[in-house]
């Protein structure tokens, strides 16, 4: 999965269990056995990962579909 | 070529004409024209002047076709004996492939029987034109050759078996007893060859033609053709290909495939004003307008699915078979075999009676097999008929104050998730009017999981129904949903099952008589009736005895359509569903009333009124049922859970565990947010997990430009997301959203 050119600035998200603002970070993705790296806002106290609507009914819906046609 | 003559493209017509006939000025004068017997405007008019627009490409098209080309040289020499069509058609097809040819004539012209045709009908200088071909492809042809194994002949065939690889015999229709060719020979000395290979029992020799044709009348077509089928064989036999393979169909035979020509108007064929000289262009153009274009579209004329997808079922099925066995790469048609409503319309329709419905269910049960089933599509849905089998709505009870039944009812999932109170009002009054105790089953039949290809789950559906069935002493099984009907009826077959309607019919409305229904409504028959005659004339009495005068749709009774559920096609592909929804409700003006709670849904959520017939029989809490908006997934669960509470409690006096717990704090969810939930296929029970469990662990997001917590999790496959506040009045849902990857 292609990382975006340049993401929107991110909301101001903070942790409300560590309290800590959110910071972006490289996470994994995995759909049926597919790993992709990909930078999103998580938190640096418990690992909490935010993944923003537009992702999740945008690129990641797209890439679920290709994934399940292979 | 028709259809280019038809838009004025003489040029391309004959561009296709001379792609496939090497001779075209000869056979468009020439041809006896047999496909004309066996043309469709026959039954609508006369033929299609097939031969006469052929004549009129050669003479009037602006641009000659280039000669064709050969094929690298191969290094392999055939002799061809005899100039006739026959030989000159092989020699041209063979020499297209790289073959050196050589053709060997015993007069010296080509053309053989052809030159007994007047100069009128075919000119010395159209057969010189048609015959540059040969020049132009290499083929060398000597004349004044007759060939034999006799005195007198000037080529020995036994000398050219030797020196060529393979050869073709063409030399007329005569005996060639005296030419000691020393091949087999049948009826009055003519060569014995094979029907379909045109072999003869000499391996590398074939023969056709006037050898094959015998005395018949003298058909340049036919001649053409055997010339085709030889040089086909020949090319195998020197390939080491199979001469036999794949040729069942050679030539003419009858199509299964079906051209209506049903409403087209009759017309004549176009005579040309001066028929020496042929079809003017404008002609021509016209007598082409008046093809049909046969194409076998009956099925596809009836279906948004078969429609959509911008073909026909001949190509599906191979397309679709392709995406079957596809090792590595993209199946690109899983969602194509996902998408049909298997409502088996195709097949009622169809002539021949395919059913794409029984490609697709394989289809899907193959890529469940596989493990190849896209993992999204069905999953919701297969959630749902877990919920309907759940302890959450099953339920099995003989009457209130009874030890035994000879009746259950068993009202489906879907009645109970869109208008509970019928479930009620239908079980108290069978309860009322069936003697021998009628019994209550709330269940699923297992109907989704057999579209979704899950046969795994459809067995243990079926096990369970035919184990709860024993249980309850055998009763007679009555079911209000037709799908429920078709599972009973068909996977099991020691059921006795009956339709609620034929039952209804039978006991007649219940008492006080409802209001006065509307004049006139049209029936729509769900799809999973398609078979059952028996109940489409029950409900029709049915609506009778109450004043209704059902109008017949233009596809009704064993040609009614989907309402965009059957074979969960609205969850493969909601596109489709719509088309499918958007065209059957503009099918007429009037109310629709029907007897499947999933169609009526269907239907009014698309803005057209509907009724279900128990609206009619039994009332309906509303005071319009017919524009009541069916329930969202979150309220069906809710529906048919709450149905199961109030008939325990009402009917049985038995108090579910968790009823009058107290209410957790109530979530306010906008109906834009309920819209945008339906169509993400996310339920409020989803939504109540995340906060719940947010809430609890304190695992939740401060987004501090809005206000607002936004919180996640996984119960299995689905990641669920949701964007909310708390205030006074309870937890506000500003947005939900979900995705299947895992994250982290």
């Amino acid at each position: 999965m292609s990382q975006n050119a340049s993401p929107p600035a991110p909301p101001d998200l903070v942790c409300a269990r560590c309290e800590q603002p959110m910071v972006m970070a490289k996470v994994t993705v995995t759909y049926l056995g597919h790993k992709f790296p990909y930078d999103l806002l998580n938190c640096p106290g418990c690992g909490k990962v935010h993944v923003p609507e537009a992702l999740a009914t945008g690129k990641m819906l797209e890439v679920e579909q290709l994934l399940e046609d292979k | 070529m028709v259809e280019c003559v038809s838009k004025g493209d003489l040029s391309g017509g004959l561009a296709l004409f001379a792609s496939s006939i090497p001779f075209p000025r000869i056979i468009s004068r020439t041809c006896n024209r047999p496909c004309e017997n066996a043309c469709k405007r026959l039954e609508a008019g006369e033929s299609i002047q097939v031969n006469a627009l052929e004549r009129a490409c050669v003479d009037l098209a602006d641009k000659r076709p280039s000669p064709p080309r050969s094929l690298p040289r191969k290094g392999k020499r055939v002799a061809v004996v005899g100039a006739g069509l026959s030989g000159l058609t092989a020699a041209v097809d063979l020499a297209k492939k790289g073959y050196q040819v050589v053709v060997l004539e015993a007069s010296a012209r080509p053309g053989g029987r052809i030159h007994a045709l007047p100069e009128q009908v075919l000119s010395r200088q159209a057969l010189d034109a048609d015959f540059e071909v040969l020049q132009h492809l290499g083929v060398e042809v000597r004349y004044d050759s007759p060939v034999g194994n006799a005195e007198g002949s000037c080529v020995r065939f036994d000398a050219l078996t030797g020196d060529f690889d393979a050869v073709y015999l063409g030399p007329g229709p005569g005996s060639v007893d005296r030419l000691l060719l020393g091949l087999e020979l049948g009826a009055e000395g003519r060569i014995r060859l094979d029907p379909v290979t045109f072999a003869t029992s000499h391996p590398k020799v074939f023969a056709g033609g006037g050898q094959r044709q015998g005395a018949a009348a003298y058909s340049s077509i036919t001649s053409l053709q055997d010339g085709r089928y030889a040089a086909l064989s020949i090319d195998r036999f020197l390939q080491k290909a199979s001469l036999t393979g794949s040729r069942e169909q050679q030539g003419s035979y009858s199509s299964r495939l079906f051209t209506s020509t049903k409403g087209v108007e009759p017309l004549p064929a176009i005579r040309p004003a001066d028929p020496p000289r042929g079809y003017t262009q404008a002609e021509a153009e016209e007598e082409a307008r008046r093809c049909l274009s046969c194409q076998c579209l009956e099925c596809v004329k009836a279906c948004e699915y078969l429609a959509h997808y911008g073909s026909y079922p001949k190509r599906y099925v191979r397309q679709i078979y392709n995406n079957d066995c596809i090792v590595m790469g993209a199946r690109t048609l899983n969602r194509m075999v996902n998408s049909c409503a298997l409502c088996g319309l195709c097949e009622a329709i169809c002539p021949e009676k395919l059913s794409m419905g029984e490609v697709v269910r394989e289809a899907r049960q193959s890529l469940v097999a596989k493990g190849k089933m896209p993992p999204s599509t069905h999953e919701f849905a297969l959630r749902d008929m877990a919920f309907s089998r759940s302890e959450h709505f099953a339920l099995v009870r003989h009457a209130p104050h009874r030890d035994s039944s000879a009746t259950i009812f068993f009202p489906g999932c879907q009645l109970g998730a869109s208008s509970p109170e019928h479930v009620l009002r239908v079980y108290e009054h069978l309860r009322e009017k069936v003697d021998g105790g009628v019994g209550l089953h709330l269940g699923c039949c297992g109907a989704p999981a057999d579209w979704a290809g899950r046969q795994d789950l459809f067995r243990e559906a079926l096990d369970e129904l035919a184990g709860t069935w024993k249980r309850m002493g055998s009763p007679r099984v009555i079911t209000a949903c037709s799908s429920c009907y078709e599972v009973f009826k068909h996977e099991l077959p020691g059921v006795e099952v009956e339709s609620l309607w034929t039952l209804l019919a039978r006991l007649g409305p219940p008492r006080p008589m409802p209001a006065a229904a509307p004049r006139a409504l049209a029936i729509h028959d769900p799809c999973t009736t398609r078979s059952h005659g028996d109940v489409h004339d029950a409900v029709r009495r049915i609506l009778t005895a109450l004043g209704v005068r059902a109008e017949e749709l233009p596809y009704s009774r064993e040609l009614t359509t989907c309402c965009g559920y059957g074979g969960l096609q609205s969850f493969a592909n909601p596109e489709i569903a719509d088309k499918t929804v958007l065209r059957r409700i503009a099918e007429s003006e009037l109310d629709y009333v029907t007897y499947c709670a999933m169609c009526r849904d269907s239907f009014s959520a698309k803005g057209k009124r509907t009724l279900h017939v128990l609206d009619l029989l039994f009332g309906a809490a509303e005071a319009d049922p017919a524009s009541r908006k069916g329930p969202t997934f979150s309220q069906r669960h809710e529906n048919r859970a709450r149905l199961k509470t109030r008939l325990l409690r009402e009917l049985w006096g038995e108090q579910v565990n968790g009823e009058g717990d107290p209410t957790p704090m109530p979530l306010i969810v906008s109906p834009e947010v309920q819209a945008l939930m339906e169509k993400r296929m996310i339920l409020l029970e989803d939504v109540e997990r995340v906060i719940a469990r947010a809430e609890a662990s304190g695992e939740k997001i401060e987004d501090r430009t809005t206000g607002h917590l936004v919180a996640s999790h996984r119960p299995v496959n689905v990641t669920y997301w949701v964007e909310y506040s708390v205030d006074a009045s309870g937890i506000v849902i500003h947005n939900a959203y979900s995705h299947r990857m895992e994250v982290g």
